[in-house]
């Protein structure tokens, strides 16, 4: 979705450290300038999924009737293998350069997580660059640099993931430092004082010195009940002040086996050099259960919830999270199958197309509604379907008012919005302009090697099949102006809502705000 | 269409290049860069990608923020956001409105943009190359480019809407910090130029119209083209992206003013700023370089050592990974066609701001005076020439480098001998430049929210 001067803080992932240019070179032109589905899309891969036997399945031609696009077919395969213990390994080639984006997904994330150790797997990810027996700490970001290579890591909801851009010559070096920490991770207690600080200085800047952060962290933990995805990826203060090197080795102990793992390859390789080189680090490890996962649902909501967050800001900014359906992987295999899709997972694609017609593009339904024109009650305003992910999904509308305006105008528009569709419907105009961007988008995505290796790791954790973006935008693309009407008409009344406005607190010019202590600078 | 082997110049050549560098004569250039100058004065640079059906345009005039009246500050950025929201009716087509202008764009699937930077305004085109979409883009870029009608009931809302997000903007630590910071290192100087609802109160559509038509003409334009076409092709392409805009050659085309250059500081600047935050904001810093200094290499290389290698870097090892102290830690320069400031920034716990801003200057002290170790040099080199290939594996990445050169008047073969630069670079050459550019004893100090 785009992001205006809504600035909607929505914290999908704690990354290990902020990016930072290596050159005083112009950034990447990104498709942030297109208002495509690829937040929502997990991945969007234009290829034929190809099984460990290596058969090639034919490509899908997309012809779109009502526009003259006509997508790429791409022809490259991506592979997919399992190791004998239990590991994972996907390989997406892709020859236009000499580069490859190489990626070790964990199937855990903070939802994994219990009450009173909360931000221990975003901390695992943080010490998981703290050493093994081989390596100081430290030490593998040195080699990763070494070779010419970017490293990181990002810790989100459900799940995380450690990734390396390398040149394509240096693959081998890469695995056996990743299979190497993912195996051996080791470091003393001393490294743990040190580095939860880092992680509350992290909580600090998201969170704390953030007040829409602060109050989506709010409205998350009202939101949710029951579901784990009420409590914040980074942890509560709390947690991160009483938590202990040992909460982090016994969590890694329990999470990090072979089969709760995916090895994600994209780029310039040979499948089956890589898959050779994954036998030799990565197939070594030792095998282990993969833990239970208690299911934790959450209760069905059956009344509004409401609530208010003060913090010192200007502006309010209003939230409205809808509990609604997603698509899963019994939605997969439905479509598989080729039986018709369930209610629900028609109805979660529905959604999308939804938050696309009302906010997938400037000047579409909410901008021009809320914030264009005399009495406009909006400064900015969004809508957001989740679709896919571990645990429930919201729709999300929200907005910052307008000059003289309040935060229930902007709430009341929104909904007003909603419901306009619920009575009258969209145009066709309207859904081949969504339907148009998703196809197109799916042709700039092949520009990007680094998000079609993060698509593939993303659907690998849902239980997605490796082709699900493709798949993806051909279900949205056969969503009707009857369906978009039917689930605005369903999923906007007042019992699966939670309502969260940001009450702005002016600085209080009365209170004393902490001085520098005397002697600070020199 | 099948996706072909990248035909591009984006090939094993780049590795082939890195891996001869010792034995390097002239040669193919790994990455061609084909450049023609137009009739009109547009000066084109194309490097031709044919793997995705896609298009990348970059169009660069001297028409960026350093080119704001001292009381209008913030009138290009204005300019670049405004240039979306209508064009006018010409030649029997009829006005398009900001809604109208915008679902064309995305009827497309394409898009086109403004923004403003310190020194240049940059329009960015991205489109499917196929035959039935790409001319309606072009079309499209080419009324938004040479009709764009700045509505002025538009205008007042905006300034309304910006002028609240300031306001917002103004209550969060980073952004105070950063005001003060730049105040501090560049005076008067645009650069540090603050948009404020009194700049923007001062500016009117009759500004804007007055800016586009003075800086944005054929003759001024550096277009950049990645991607799907000819040679022939993008001439044509170009040509048109700018047909709509006063084809007369001569009557806009004089040289522009000059832009004063950032003044040296004089004296060291301590401010300290008393905030209620979680975090202090730490800014170090001083006016750096410019862009054309020959220093530029030795720098570059240096920064990486000092605070630009992110996880490898002095400044991360003593204030995060020793002390604790931060999350991020960083520094870097931002030359330009003045010298841009040279930074250190970091955030931390407000009791901890003193300690941060102590071991900060004391990294940066014991490395201008001493310069980088062998050991440093090399582990500098190994990423930044080991990584090249990765500056350069999209589309969206070479358009940025295109662009670049053009913009600043690079050699056509500057990415084929860039790892060679950097090469050459010893740990002399670092601590020489350094001393040359930086004076720890004179910069700029901003503490936001430190306390106990």
């Amino acid at each position: 979705m785009k992001h205006t001067l809504t600035g909607k803080f929505v914290p999908t992932m704690m990354m290990h450290r902020l990016p930072i240019p290596i050159l005083s070179l112009k950034p990447d032109w990104t498709m942030s300038t297109l208002r495509g589905m690829l937040a929502v899309i997990a991945t969007a891969a234009f290829w034929a999924f190809s099984s460990a036997t290596a058969q090639t399945l034919p490509t899908t031609k997309l012809a779109s009737p009502a526009s003259a696009l006509s997508p790429v077919v791409a022809a490259v395969q991506v592979q997919q293998f399992t190791l004998a213990n239990g590991l994972t390994l996907i390989v997406k080639p892709d020859h236009r350069a000499p580069t490859v984006a190489h990626m070790l997904w964990v199937r855990v994330g903070s939802m994994d997580e219990v009450d009173g150790t909360s931000g221990v797997a975003h901390a695992l990810e943080h010490m998981m660059f703290k050493g093994t027996p081989s390596l100081k700490p430290g030490e593998f970001s040195r080699r990763i640099a070494a070779l010419g290579g970017r490293d990181n890591a990002f810790t989100s909801r459900d799940a995380t993931a450690y990734h390396q851009q390398i040149p394509a010559n240096r693959l081998e070096e890469v695995m056996q430092l990743e299979a190497d920490r993912f195996a051996n991770t080791q470091w003393a207690d001393d490294e743990f004082k040190r580095e939860i600080e880092v992680v509350k200085e992290e909580r600090r800047m998201r969170t704390e010195d953030s007040p829409r952060a602060q109050l989506y962290e709010a409205a998350n933990a009202v939101t949710f009940a029951a579901a784990p995805y009420r409590r914040p990826i980074i942890g509560w203060m709390s947690d991160l002040d009483a938590m202990t090197p040992d909460d982090v080795r016994s969590f890694y102990r329990k999470w990090y086996v072979p089969g709760n793992v995916a090895v994600v390859v994209a780029g310039d390789v040979d499948v089956a050099q890589v898959k050779a080189l994954a036998d030799k680090y990565y197939g070594v490890i030792p095998a282990a259960a993969t833990p239970l996962r208690k299911p934790r649902v959450e209760p069905v909501q059956a009344g509004v919830r409401r609530l208010e967050h003060k913090a010192s800001a200007s502006q309010s900014y209003v939230s409205l999270m809808f509990k609604v359906p997603q698509l899963n992987a019994s939605g997969w295999a439905e479509m598989s199958a080729g039986t018709a899709l369930s209610k629900d997972s028609r109805d979660a694609l529905a959604l999308t197309v939804l938050s696309a017609v009302l906010d997938g593009y400037s000047g579409a339904r909410l901008d021009r509604a809320l914030t264009q024109g005399e009495g406009r009650v909006a400064d900015s305003a969004g809508a957001d379907n989740g679709l896919l992910g571990r645990g429930p999904q919201v729709f999300t509308l929200d907005g910052v008012p307008a000059k003289d305006k309040t935060a229930q105008q902007v709430m009341d528009a929104l909904r007003q919005q909603v419901a306009q569709i619920a009575s009258e419907g969209v145009n066709e105009a309207e859904l081949n302009r969504v339907k148009t961007q998703w196809v197109a988008s799916e042709i700039y995505k092949l520009d990007a090697l680094f998000s079609q290796a993060r698509e593939l790791g993303s659907h690998w954790v849902n239980g997605f099949p490796l082709d699900a973006s493709a798949r993806l935008v051909v279900q949205l693309r056969s969503v009707s102006a009857a369906e978009v009407q039917s689930v605005a008409a369903r999923y906007f009344g007042d019992d699966q809502l939670t309502q969260a406005v940001l009450v702005p607190q002016p600085l209080d010019p009365n209170r004393k705000p902490r001085a520098p202590v005397a002697g600070d600078l020199h | 269409m099948l996706i072909s082997k990248f035909k591009g110049p984006v090939t094993r050549a780049v590795l082939v290049a890195v891996a001869a560098l010792l034995h390097s004569h002239v040669a193919l250039a790994a990455l061609p860069i084909q450049h023609w100058t137009q009739a009109g004065g547009t000066q084109v640079y194309l490097v031709e990608s044919h793997g995705i059906p896609m298009l990348d345009v970059q169009i660069d005039f001297d028409a960026g923020d350093r080119r704001d009246p001292a009381d209008k500050a913030g009138l290009a950025t204005m300019v670049a956001n405004m240039n979306a929201k209508g064009v006018a009716a010409k030649s029997g087509l009829p006005a398009l409105d900001e809604n109208q202008l915008s679902q064309a764009w995305a009827d497309l699937g394409a898009a086109f943009s403004a923004r403003s930077g310190n020194d240049r305004m940059s329009f960015s085109l991205r489109s499917l190359s196929y035959p039935d979409l790409l001319p309606k883009a072009v079309a499209l870029a080419a009324r938004q480019m040479g009709e764009s009608s700045f509505p002025e009931a538009i205008w007042l809302r905006e300034r309304e809407r910006i002028g609240a997000a300031i306001r917002e903007a103004n209550t969060r630590p980073a952004t105070l910090a950063a005001k003060a910071f730049a105040a501090a290192v560049y005076g008067n100087h645009p650069y540090g130029f603050e948009t404020t609802e009194a700049s923007m109160g001062r500016t009117s559509v009759t500004d804007m119209r007055e800016f586009y038509t003075r800086f944005i003409h054929p003759c001024r334009a550096k277009v950049s083209v990645v991607g799907d076409v000819t040679r022939a092709q993008a001439d044509v392409l170009v040509k048109a992206l700018l047909a709509r805009l006063p084809q007369n050659v001569t009557a806009r085309c004089e040289a522009l003013p000059l832009v004063a250059e950032v003044a040296k500081l004089t004296a060291p600047v301590t401010e300290a700023i008393a905030f209620e935050s979680a975090q202090a904001h730490v800014l170090i810093g001083q006016p750096g370089y410019k862009r054309s200094d020959p220093d530029f290499f030795a720098l570059t290389v240096g920064n990486y050592t000092l605070g630009g290698g992110g996880f490898v870097s002095r400044l991360t090892a003593e204030v995060r990974e020793k002390r604790g102290l931060t999350y991020g830690v960083y520094s870097y320069f931002s030359p330009g066609l003045h010298a841009g400031a040279f930074t250190i920034g970091l955030q931390t716990r407000p009791d901890q701001a003193e300690q941060a801003v102590r071991v900060a200057r004391e990294v940066l002290a014991k490395f201008v005076t001493e310069g980088p170790s062998d050991a440093e040099v090399k582990a500098a080199k190994d990423n930044l020439m080991g990584g090249f290939p990765l500056l350069i594996d999209s589309n969206a990445k070479l358009i940025a480098n295109v662009a670049n050169i053009a913009w600043n008047n690079l050699p056509l073969n500057y990415l084929d001998t860039w790892t060679a630069q950097v090469e050459k670079i010893t740990a002399a050459d670092i601590k020489a430049a350094f001393a040359r550019k930086l004076q720890p004893d004179r910069m700029v100090t901003v503490v936001l929210g430190a306390g106990a």
